[in-house]
């Protein structure tokens, strides 16, 4: 019964985003031109953005045995932008598969900076990760900033930085079906990478290569990040906010929820893009304003509400 | 039988194991005791194969475990360690479950889900198969990660600390537990338990090793090693072992 509710839910919501812009659909004979040039990228573009970066915090939290990390706090978006921007100014002309691999490659590298960093943060306040993630990004991010303006780069950089949805048009996001392709691996990996959430001895002692897992999980981590970086820009939040809701309240065990989890960022951010898409109509409010504003409130219920985690002891 | 020979351990500089030669029989359960620092939890990494050793040797069963591969060497033993600070929202099933890994690599047969079933019924976790680790106490939540172990279905049990910051009744609870499975028969195992707790190791364990600034400070039955006058040494503090109604009852003056 539930299952039904959200699914009309979303199919609502789908048709809503197809139906609301500023044209009007039904004005003239280009109202199925408008349809599949502009409003299905757009809906596409917000449901595999949202899943991806949901996903993708899902992993970081479990790799890290931490309900506060998100891809936005592991230097993730900060270094695919450093790649994109590398590979910018290098071969201003390569076709945006080159820019995705050199951006996915350099995001890999940040998260692994961030692994290697947290390895060395006691585990005890689990407050004091995001904040070592929150300075390793703000450096990251910093160095990106000073390049791109000293080579006359800043406006690129905008559009990397506030996701949003009004610029996607049928040909310009399909790389974010990537992050379909990486959801999929990740199902495959998912048993793996939940057992790394018990903690790396415990994973090993079971058999698992918990350096490989981890590898693993990192690339598809960096690469659902990059890919949606590159198309729509960065979302804050979604990998903190929607992760910490599915594992409140159906647990860490990856392979049952991924499809929920998946399913609960691609509807945030749809809501949130159709939400900022209304406030102001004609005009638009990018999407991720609109879920960071959510997001923050959510947050705060989140730390409130949630158990202490540092008088268990496993 | 777990045979250490000539073990060293160097991390950060710091040598934290020096020149350990030991043995732990495979019948019965062997405390691992020592003062806070002295290598025990090192000790114990070492022999599950998780932490490689800087020189010496560690065989299992006639099995060198640090070169086993590491899907041989989970269906060999069994390790527990200490908990992570985030407790996993898993089900005590899941949990369980998971213990089969090693054997099933992610497919589990009839016979994985007979044996976590089997394993849930010995740690009487079978009502609370449902609930979710972070809605357990303490004590239930440790039984449930004992069961784990249990499930893996290894001839050794490798523990450290499992009665961290629980009561005497989850803690003696697990105690029996462990002892139980070591006991002779055809599914033994040997465990092998870091312990704090002197009361629980003069009750509970057939064979200690003890250990002082990393080096192998006795290898021996339980009471031989766990005498007053060794005690005493062992934690440079007056330890006295008396005898009452048929057990030993460890004083610290």
């Amino acid at each position: 019964m539930r299952r039904v509710v959200v699914a009309i839910g979303l199919i609502g919501l789908v048709f809503a985003s197809l139906s609301i812009g500023a044209a009007d659909l039904s004005s003239d004979q280009g109202g199925a031109f408008l349809l599949t040039v502009s409003r299905v990228p757009r809906t596409a573009a917000a449901l595999l953005a949202g899943a991806g970066l949901a996903l993708a915090g899902a992993v970081v939290q479990l790799a890290v045995q931490n309900r506060l990390v998100e891809p936005g706090l592991t230097g993730t978006p900060e270094a695919a932008m450093a790649g994109l921007l590398a590979i910018t100014l290098i071969a201003p002309g390569a076709p945006l598969m080159v820019k995705m691999v050199a951006a996915s490659t350099t995001a890999l590298a940040g998260t692994a900076g961030f692994l290697l960093l947290a390895r060395h943060v006691p585990r005890q306040d689990p407050m004091l990760l995001p904040l070592v993630g929150l300075i390793y990004a703000g450096i990251l991010g910093a160095g990106v900033t000073g390049v791109a303006w000293s080579v006359d780069l800043m406006q690129y950089l905008g559009t990397w930085q506030a996701g949003e949805f009004s610029g996607v048009l049928r040909g310009r996001y399909e790389l974010l079906w990537i992050i379909a392709i990486a959801g999929g691996l990740l199902y495959l990996a998912a048993d793996r990478i939940t057992l790394l959430g018990l903690g790396e001895d415990r994973a090993r002692s079971l058999g698992l290569n918990a350096r490989q897992t981890l590898l693993a999980g990192l690339v598809i981590v960096a690469v659902m990040v990059t890919a949606t970086v590159v198309t729509v820009g960065v979302l804050p939040f979604v990998g903190l906010i929607i992760p910490n809701l599915v594992s409140r309240w159906r647990g860490d065990n990856l392979r049952a929820n991924l499809p929920l989890i998946a399913l609960a960022g691609g509807t945030a951010v749809l809501a949130s893009d159709l939400i900022g898409r209304l406030i102001r109509w004609p005009y638009e409010i990018p999407a991720g304003t609109i879920f960071a504003v959510a997001g923050a409130a959510i947050f705060l219920w989140l730390l409130y509400a949630a158990p202490s985690q540092r008088d268990a002891r496993g | 039988m777990i045979r250490i020979s000539q073990l060293d351990l160097t991390r950060d500089g710091r040598r934290i194991l020096k020149g350990i030669d030991a043995q732990v029989p495979a019948a019965g359960l062997t405390a691992v005791i020592g003062p806070n620092g002295a290598g025990k939890s090192s000790l114990l990494h070492c022999m599950a194969g998780l932490l490689p050793p800087s020189a010496g040797t560690i065989t299992v069963d006639g099995t060198d475990i640090v070169a086993a591969r590491p899907a041989n060497r989970a269906r060999l033993i069994a390790m527990l360690p200490q908990g992570t600070p985030v407790v996993p929202r898993l089900s005590v099933a899941d949990l369980v479950a998971f213990g089969r890994w090693p054997h099933h690599r992610g497919h589990p047969s009839a016979t994985d889900h007979a044996i976590i079933r089997e394993s849930m019924i010995a740690f009487d976790l079978l009502p609370l198969a449902d609930r979710r680790l972070d809605s357990l106490s303490g004590g239930q939540r440790q039984r449930a990660f004992v069961a784990m172990a249990h499930a893996q279905s290894t001839p050794w049990l490798l523990l450290d600390e499992p009665l961290a910051a629980l009561d005497p009744k989850y803690a003696s609870d697990i105690m029996r537990r462990l002892h139980a499975m070591s006991r002779p028969g055809p599914d033994a195992r040997g465990v092998v338990v870091v312990l704090h707790d002197l009361a629980m190791a003069a009750r509970y364990a057939d064979w200690v090793v003890s250990l002082k600034d990393g080096r192998l400070f006795a290898s021996a039955p339980r009471r031989e090693a766990m005498n007053g006058a060794s005690l005493t040494a062992l934690f440079d503090t007056e330890i006295l072992v008396d005898r009452l109604n048929e057990s030993d009852v460890i004083m610290v003056r």
